[in-house]
C-alpha cells in the first residue's frame, strides 16, 4: 500500500459523488445497477487468484470469485440497458411503433 | 511494453466508467454511456488477461463461461417487478467475489511462509470484514425482498445488546489480525464473525426501510472492492470501488433524509415493531367513506388535473400496466395526468419509477416531491394507489408520530382524494392515517388492478 493509491482513492471518490449527486430520482434505480456491473471489476483481481496457479485453494477461491464477478457484469449491463430501454420521454412515445 | 499495455486498459476503462455514470444524469443519452461503460470492462478485463502472473487458463475459462450463464439470466430473464432482491443478490456476488480475493491473497501468503505486513493486513481486514458484512447483510435483503424470509422486522428483548457485543467481536478480531498477521484463527475467526453480523444486522428491518439498507450496503461492497485494489495493489479495482462506494452512501443519505430518520435509528430501531406504534392517534371514533368504482369514474372522468401517487401496494398488485391505461384514457377526456413519486415509495431506490417505465409511461411524466408538492393545490383528484405513510399528514402536524417531520406528498391539499387500498390496515408503520378519515377523502376498497381495470371500464361508459 503506498501513497499514490491513496491519492487515487481520494480523487475517484470525489468525482464520483460530484457526478453520482447529479443522476436525478428517475435514475437512482438504474444507477444501483450500473454501479453493480462496474462493480464487477473485481474480476480483474479474481482472474489474478484463479490463474496465478501459486496456490491450490487460492486457485479454487479465485475460481469462485471469478463465477461471481463474471454473473454481475454480465447480469448488470445487460439488465441496465433492458432499464434504460424502458425509459421513453413523451416524444418519443408518440413517435415509436406502438 | 506489456504492462503499459494493461495501464492504458485500465485508463480507458476509469474513463468510460466515470463517463458511463455521467450519462445517467440525463435519460436520453444514460444507455450509450453505458454501453461504452461495457466496452470500458471489455478493455479491462482484456488488460487482465495479459498479466505476467496469469499462468493458467483453465480454471479462467472454466469461471468465466459460467459466470455467462449465471449472469445472463439474471440479466435478460428477471422480471422488473423483481428488481430489489435481484440488486441485492448482485450486491452478495461482488461481496463474494472480494472476499474470496481476499482470502485467497492471504492463503497464498501463510502458505509459502510469508507474514503479511500490517498496513497489507490493514487493506485484506478491511476488505474481508466489509465484504463478508456485505454478503451476510444481502442474502437476508433478498431474502426479505423475495418474501422467502418475512419481510416485518424480527426482533427479540436485548438484539442491540447481542449485536453490538458480535459487532466489537469483529473489530477485535480485525485489530487482533493486523496487530498480528499470522494468526490465522484471528483472521478467519473474523469472517465468521462478521458474516453472522451481517445476518443479524438486517434481520430486524423490515420492507419498507430496504431503500436505506440496499443502499448503505451498497457502499459496503464497494468500499469493500475498493480495499480489494489497496490490498493488491490494483488502481481500477481503486477507482471503481470508490465510484461504487460514493452511489451507495449518496443514495442511502437520499433515503434517511427522506424519511427523516438517521443511519442509526434505521438500522437499530426496528421501525414497525410494537413500540413504534405509541403515541400514534387512535381511530376510534372516525369514519372512512368508501366509493363505489362507478362514482369513482365519474369524478376521474371530469376531472382537469389527477396527480397519482403510486406505492408498493402498485407494485404487488403489478397495477402498473392499468395504471398507464387509465392516465391516456383520462388524457384522451383532455384531463392531464401527472405521477408523484416519493423517495421511499417501493423497496428500492427508483422503484416506482423502473415499474411506471416498464408500463410505458412516458418519463416527463414523473415527478419528484420537490417537483410536484406546489402542484396538489391545482388538483382535482389525488389518486392514490397502495401508498400510505408517504401520504400520511400526520407527519407534519402530529408531533406524536413516529414519522413526524418525514416529508410527504401533499395529496391532503388536492380537492378530492380517491385511495386505492385493499383494506384498512395500517401502512408499514404501523400508524392510523387521518388522509383517509378526512372529508374529502373517499376509499375504493379491493385489489389494485381490479378496481384500476373497473375504473377504466366505467370511464370509457360515462
Amino acid at each position: 500500500m503506498n501513497l499514490l493509491e491513496l491519492y487515487v482513492f481520494v480523487l475517484a471518490a470525489f468525482v464520483g459523488y460530484m457526478v453520482i449527486s447529479r443522476v436525478p430520482p428517475l435514475l437512482h434505480t438504474p444507477l444501483m445497477a450500473a454501479t453493480n456491473a462496474i462493480s464487477g471489476i473485481s474480476l480483474v483481481g479474481s482472474l489474478i487468484a484463479a490463474g496465478s496457479a501459486r496456490d491450490q485453494v487460492a486457485t479454487i477461491l479465485g475460481f469462485i470469485a471469478v463465477i461471481a464477478a463474471t454473473s454481475n457484469i454480465v447480469g448488470g449491463f445487460l439488465i441496465t440497458d433492458r432499464m434504460l430501454r424502458m425509459f421513453k420521454s413523451g416524444s418519443d412515445t408518440k413517435a415509436g411503433p406502438r | 511494453m506489456r504492462d503499459t499495455l494493461i495501464q492504458a486498459s485500465y485508463l480507458l476503462a476509469s474513463v468510460l466508467f466515470i463517463l458511463g455514470l455521467r450519462s445517467l444524469t440525463r435519460p436520453d443519452r444514460a444507455r450509450r454511456g453505458m454501453q461504452q461503460a461495457a466496452v470500458g470492462m471489455l478493455f479491462a478485463i482484456v488488460g487482465t488477461l495479459l498479466n505476467h502472473t496469469i499462468v493458467d487458463y483453465r480454471w479462467i475459462a472454466g469461471g468465466l463461461v459460467l459466470g455467462v450463464i449465471i449472469g445472463y439470466p439474471m440479466g435478460q430473464w428477471v422480471p422488473m417487478t423483481a428488481m430489489p432482491q435481484r440488486i441485492a443478490l448482485s450486491l452478495t456476488f461482488s461481496a463474494l467475489a472480494a472476499t474470496l480475493v481476499g482470502i485467497a491473497e492471504y492463503h497464498t501468503e501463510i502458505a509459502a511462509g510469508v507474514v503479511p505486513e500490517h498496513t497489507r493486513m490493514l487493506a485484506l481486514g478491511f476488505e474481508i470484514m466489509l465484504g463478508s458484512i456485505t454478503v451476510g447483510g444481502t442474502i437476508i435483503a433478498a431474502g426479505k425482498l423475495q418474501e422467502w424470509l418475512t419481510s416485518k422486522p424480527v426482533t427479540y428483548p436485548g438484539q442491540n445488546v447481542v449485536n453490538g457485543a458480535i459487532f466489537l467481536g469483529v473489530i477485535g478480531l480485525f485489530v487482533y489480525s493486523i496487530v498480528n498477521p499470522s494468526a490465522q484463527w484471528a483472521f478467519y475467526s473474523m469472517i465468521g464473525a462478521s458474516l453472522i453480523f451481517g445476518i443479524l444486522l438486517v434481520m430486524p428491518i423490515g420492507g419498507a426501510d430496504m431503500p436505506v439498507v440496499v443502499a448503505l450496503l451498497n457502499s459496503y461492497s464497494g468500499l469493500a472492492s475498493c480495499a480489494t485494489g489497496f490490498a493488491i495493489g490494483n488502481v481500477i479495482l481503486i477507482i471503481s470501488g470508490s465510484l461504487d462506494g460514493a452511489s451507495g452512501f449518496i443514495l442511502s443519505i437520499l433515503m434517511s433524509k427522506a424519511m427523516n430518520r438517521s443511519f442509526t435509528n434505521v438500522l437499530f430501531g426496528a421501525f414497525g415493531s410494537e413500540t413504534a406504534a405509541i403515541g400514534a392517534k387512535s381511530s376510534a371514533g372516525m369514519t372512512v367513506r368508501s366509493i363505489s368504482v362507478e362514482d369513482a369514474a365519474i369524478q376521474l372522468a371530469y376531472a382537469q388535473l389527477v396527480i397519482v401517487i403510486p406505492g408498493y401496494g402498485m407494485a404487488v398488485a403489478q397495477a402498473q400496466h392499468a395504471v398507464r391505461e387509465l392516465a391516456e384514457l383520462i388524457e384522451k377526456r383532455g384531463g392531464e395526468v401527472k405521477f408523484a413519486v416519493h423517495p421511499v415509495a417501493g423497496r428500492m431506490p427508483g422503484h416506482m419509477n423502473v415499474l411506471l417505465a416498464e408500463a410505458n409511461v412516458p418519463y416527463d411524466k414523473l415527478y419528484d416531491m420537490d417537483e410536484i408538492n406546489s402542484e396538489f393545490d391545482r388538483a382535482d383528484v389525488a389518486l392514490v394507489i397502495g401508498a400510505n405513510d408517504v401520504v400520511n399528514p400526520a407527519a407534519r402536524n402530529d408531533k406524536a408520530s413516529p414519522i413526524y417531520g418525514m416529508p410527504i406528498l401533499n395529496a391532503d391539499h388536492a380537492k378530492s382524494v380517491i385511495v386505492l387500498k385493499r383494506g384498512m390496515a395500517a401502512g408499514f408503520a404501523g400508524i392510523e392515517n387521518e388522509l383517509f378519515y378526512d372529508k374529502r377523502t373517499s376509499m375504493l376498497f379491493g385489489d389494485a388492478k381490479t378496481s384500476l381495470t373497473g375504473l377504466i371500464t366505467e370511464i370509457k361508459n360515462v
